[in-house]
């Protein structure tokens, strides 16, 4: 497979997702290009910066509508960490911010233990270890593993997103990635 | 909460790794990349790179350690040491670093604690404090200013870091184990994440460090024996302390 699209949401860094991309053969473009959202293989949804501004960026550029209409019409996308959070319906995250609305629930500022959450957490039912690195967690019915009590993946029809970092999680992550997208 | 993180720290100048003793008389142990690949292989929780000899002049050479690390490198990793400004961390972070480690340059101006966050996120800003005799030192740990090392991990923490790197200057570089009374006191101060850094000698030592916070910090045991790093893990976990579970690498 080629043509896989990690958005490009103005906020930094998509060189880790896309090192971990190439390391399993695929070349990847960086881009809020709309058609190329749509028309894409496989779509990561990468996790920096804040909802807001990351909300505010794929608006303008279209690519908001071009994720929803990508999984109406069953095209997978990957969201990782700030990018689950952002297919939600609002977060709570610089005041409330209206999500994508792919997964039905809310995110809310973490509440229990040291915030940012940092760090090596098993998720459960997979028995894996993976890194997370946020201080919000999604609430939704469509969990469907956790660590530590905080919704780790949801899945809804053709998205799937990550709290954790697959690109930083050593072999484990590596393997989830590939799982990914040969299931695309 | 996530699992207790063990974290070598490569200290960088002129491109290579070196290691100090109390911050002088530096020793080359090697290159950046190829000890990032192999600690990263042998279960390092994440690595910090400090730039030791961070000057203008060299800041395009840690620029490329950091995209030639990013490239390799599948665990998180920081990167600190001639952090000034806000294009400073920006570069860092856009070259690959998942998170800028700030010391200095946040006591001159603790705004751009908050200005990285803003931009980054409170988990891409650590800022590294230099402690000694109850206050915060700069230049390496040379120079005592008169800020108090608790009260400012408490402001460098409500401004927006998402974690404290706290290395004891008295210990650092003896290998006699970590202040655990420093680190305990200022983990209890704050609500964010705590690295523990200076001293480490041996397992237990890390393993005592690991019971009172989230993180070690280790340099010179793991560059003396890189290999030994995984022995190192299993003695750790043998004392009770769990670290994440270890997958064989790809080859």
């Amino acid at each position: 497979m080629s043509g896989v699209v990690v958005v490009d949401y103005g906020a930094g860094n998509t060189h880790s997702v896309r090192a971990a991309l190439a390391h399993l053969g695929h070349t990847s473009v960086v881009t809020s290009d709309p058609i190329a959202v749509r028309e894409a293989d496989y779509v990561v949804l990468p996790g920096v910066g804040s909802a807001r501004s990351a909300m505010k960026h794929l608006r303008e550029t279209g690519a908001a509508n071009a994720l929803v209409e990508r999984v109406g019409d069953s095209g997978p996308v990957l969201g990782i960490c700030l990018g689950l959070q952002l297919a939600l319906e609002s977060s709570e995250e610089d005041g409330g911010v209206a999500g994508l609305g792919l997964l039905a629930g809310d995110v809310t500022r973490l509440r229990e233990g040291r915030v940012p959450r940092l760090g090596w957490a098993i998720v459960e039912p997979w028995g894996e270890a993976y890194y997370f690195a946020h201080s919000y967690a999604a609430n939704t019915p469509f969990a469907t593993a956790r660590a530590d009590g905080v919704t780790a993946a949801a899945e809804n029809g053709s998205f799937l997103g990550v709290q954790f970092h697959p690109e930083k999680s050593g072999p484990a992550g590596l393997d989830f990635l590939a799982s990914c997208l040969s299931r695309a | 909460m996530p699992l207790p993180r063990l974290i070598p720290c490569l200290d960088v100048a002129r491109g290579r790794v070196v290691k100090g003793v109390s911050f002088v008389g530096l020793r080359d142990v090697g290159d950046p990349v190829e000890l990032a690949t192999f600690y990263g292989e042998g279960g390092a929780d994440e690595l910090v790179f400090l730039d030791i000899a961070a000057t203008v002049d060299e800041a395009a050479t840690m620029l490329d350690v950091v995209t030639r690390v990013a490239d390799v490198l599948d665990i998180p990793f920081t990167v600190g040491g001639g952090v000034r400004n806000l294009e400073d961390a920006s570069r860092i972070i856009e070259a690959g670093a998942d998170r800028v480690s700030i010391n200095s340059a946040a006591l001159a101006d603790p705004s751009l604690i908050t200005r990285i966050a803003d931009r980054f996120g409170a988990q891409a800003v650590v800022v590294a404090i230099d402690a000694g005799d109850g206050v915060v030192h700069t230049h390496g740990g040379r120079v005592a200013t008169s800020v108090a090392t608790v009260p400012w991990a408490v402001e460098a923490a409500s401004r927006g870091a998402g974690e404290i790197l706290l290395t004891s200057i008295s210990h650092d570089g003896h290998r006699e184990g970590f202040d655990l009374e420093l680190t305990t006191a200022v983990r209890a101060a704050v609500h964010v994440p705590v690295i523990a850094s200076g001293g480490a000698g041996n397992a237990r030592h890390v393993a005592e460090a690991l019971r009172v916070t989230d993180a070690a910090l280790v340099a010179s045991i793991v560059h003396e024996n890189p290999s030994g790093l995984a022995g190192l893990r299993a003695e750790i976990q043998g004392l009770g302390v769990a670290l994440r579970p270890l997958r064989r690498h790809h080859g």
